[in-house]
């Protein structure tokens, strides 16, 4: 198996290659859901999570999951269902220069509506400061919070997280 | 050091009783069990071994390694870590295989 | 009149148990599911993130959400529930002995299902015995279950999927994680999982070991030392890191005890965590009273434990003519479940060594 996906820190070329990342031609045209999930685990609440039915995980439950761009709507409601954490939605062209990352979060303190963060890439180290647009905690969010910062557009594909900690700083 | 909040599991039980730890009152949670209590209030050693006087805490913390066994209530060799607290319970450190305490009963 | 139907005992209230119990309830059967602990659920209700698996098979959902439905359950079938009473000996007859500070007491069941589930197995090292060094299981039961910290700096030992998901929950209770050790040359459980710790930016050592613990009454400072490929310690190699706990979760080991004392086949398995009864695809060991799921079947998974329990649970009551005409199709679906939570890159391995196992029992049933 490949040492980047093992190690969980998967490379641009990697991501490029999974069936649950949508072409660059679909990033452009609006908020879109991201699967970083690369291994043939046994898996597929994220399928019955989508209302539009975007994403498959076929013929096996191992399958790694696969998205229909054109069908996605970028809702991030399968962000909260993936146990792995691993399903982020971007919208590339939210302004001219900057974007939205969509990323699951279950630590607290929440960070807040309107504050600036520091938000780190699938290593946790620092990339950007960014600003909280939303932090969605429904009920049926099953206490993953969903939360959505405004990042320089450079970093779209590169920003996951706030800093850990970061939200109490 | 109890957990206040948790992302989770929300806010957690706080004391609504006590125990002594070597003869000093310390604040516990009815039903916790007594390893519990100690960890919240920094105690980390349960007992000492017989040989040679060497510090033992929790280990597995289920009620299989019987690392955490201490005096409690009078009672040598108690797993701590299945144990609940009730109000008042006298829990004393233990040293080697707690035959002293025993004499007393 | 209730007296006169069968009697299946269901030896642990873990996943595999409580399942066992419902599904030889619903089946007509008289049972009593006995467990050691004061609270039914094993380590079910630790378990606090969302279970991979099949969506249909409650996947996406907490494990302690997941305990909640499954006493709900057992308690509508009508199963009698024994807490804080340890099984302390079996018969090979069915019958079942159990205890407490009251006194001992015994049974003599029809069928019985073990599902006595697995202990944790553990590093000797300089240092090891010292106040702060626990499994990793210990800090789980105290964070989520007493939530107590064990401590504010935690070096996991062991990448597998406990290690990684007990950093992951250490950190949701307010924890640092100073290190992730692993001695073999990658991480050992799921990349989603390790992601989580990546961009939590916990320090990952791979090729390495804990070298020994230093502390006067408590851990205080952990030495980590790199392997070669042949996992022996790089001489020079040595790493301090600064902790004040220390887990380790490297691997588990199925308890096999009561098995042995049924007169039960064993076979080894490493991959299944080491000794485990031979079973066939009912869950019945050589001795036909016996049946066994979940960890002391070999170490998997809760959500395999269920299904396992299930089988057991469907297939006792059926050896007893309970259940008959429901069976082999309830059996069928949780096979084809099962099936699925071994398939791909993981779980292949688990498929194989179950398989093996079968094979055993086959060979075993000719003798």
């Amino acid at each position: 198996m490949n040492e980047a996906i093992c190690a969980g820190l998967l490379t641009p070329e990697l991501l490029n290659a999974l069936p649950g990342v949508p072409d660059p031609q679909r990033m452009e045209e609006g908020p879109v859901a991201v699967i970083e999930c690369a291994q043939e685990i046994p898996c597929n609440p994220c399928c019955r999570a989508c209302p539009q039915g975007a994403i498959t995980v076929a013929p096996v439950i191992t399958a790694l999951p696969s998205l229909r761009g054109e069908v996605c709507t970028g809702c991030g409601l399968c962000i909260p269902k993936c146990p792995g954490l691993a399903i982020f939605v971007v919208h590339k062209n939210y302004t001219e220069s900057t974007s939205l990352v969509s990323f699951p979060y279950e630590y607290l303190p929440l960070p807040a509506v309107g504050d600036t963060l520091p938000c780190a890439g699938r290593d946790g180290a620092y990339l950007t400061h960014g600003v909280v647009k939303r932090v969605l905690t429904p009920t049926v969010y099953d206490h993953t919070a969903v939360v959505t910062v405004e990042v320089p557009k450079a970093h779209c594909m590169a920003v996951r997280t706030i800093e850990r900690g970061g939200a109490a700083k | 050091m109890r957990i206040q909040n948790h992302p989770i599991l929300g806010e957690a039980p706080q004391p609504d009783t006590y125990i002594y730890f070597d003869g000093k009152q310390i604040p516990a949670v009815t039903g916790e069990p007594v390893a519990a209590a100690l960890l919240a209030a920094g105690v980390h050693t349960f007992r000492h071994t017989a040989k040679t006087g060497q510090p033992r805490g929790i280990f597995c913390g289920i009620g299989r390694c019987n690392d955490c066994k201490m005096i409690v209530d009078g009672v040598p060799n108690t797993r701590t870590c299945v144990t609940p607290v009730r109000e008042g319970m006298e829990v004393r450190t233990q040293y080697g295989l707690g035959e002293e305490e025993t004499a007393h009963d | 009149m209730t007296e006169k139907k069968p009697l299946i005992a269901v030896v642990g209230a873990g996943p595999a148990g409580l399942s066992a119990a419902i599904e030889a309830s619903r089946a007509g059967a008289r049972v009593l599911l006995i467990d050691e602990n004061q609270k039914p659920g094993g380590q079910l209700f630790k378990q606090i993130h969302k279970f991979f698996g099949s969506e249909a098979h409650k996947a996406g959902t907490r494990g302690v959400e997941i305990g909640r439905q499954l006493l709900a359950e057992t308690q509508a079938s009508g199963a009698e529930v024994k807490l804080g009473w340890p099984v302390y000996g079996v018969y090979p007859d069915g019958r079942v002995v159990y205890g407490s500070s009251q006194g001992a007491k015994s049974i003599l069941a029809d069928r019985v299902v073990l599902a006595a589930g697995a202990t944790e197995n553990c590093l000797a090292f300089e240092g090891s015995t010292l106040p702060g060094v626990m499994t990793a299981g210990a800090a789980q039961t105290f964070i989520n279950e007493h939530r107590v910290l064990p401590g504010q700096r935690v070096v996991m030992v062991g990448s597998g999927n406990v290690g990684l998901i007990i950093c992951y929950q250490l950190m949701q209770a307010g924890a640092q994680i100073a290190a992730l050790v692993e001695a073999g040359p990658a991480i050992g459980g799921y990349a989603v999982h390790a992601a989580k710790l990546r961009r939590a930016g916990v320090p990952v050592y791979l090729s390495h070991t804990v070298h020994r613990a230093l502390g006067q009454d408590r851990v205080e400072q952990v030495e980590l030392a790199a392997l070669d490929e042949r996992f022996q310690k790089v001489e020079g190699s040595l790493k301090t890191v600064e902790a004040d706990t220390l887990c380790m979760a490297v691997g588990l080991t199925p308890m096999v005890e009561l098995a042995a004392l049924a007169g039960c086949a064993l076979t080894e398995s490493p991959v299944l965590g080491g000794t485990v009864p031979v079973h066939n695809p009912d869950m019945r060991t050589t001795n036909p009273r016996y049946y066994v799921a979940g960890d002391i079947a070999g170490v998997e998974e809760a959500s395999t434990a269920i299904e396992e329990g299930r089988l057991a649970g469907i297939a006792a009551a059926e050896s007893l003519g309970l259940g008959t005409a429901d069976a082999p199709a309830k059996k069928a679906a949780v096979r084809e479940s099962l099936a699925a939570l071994r398939a791909g890159t993981f779980g292949a391995k688990r498929f194989t060594a179950k398989e093996a196992i079968l094979a055993q029992f086959g060979k075993e049933a000719a003798i």
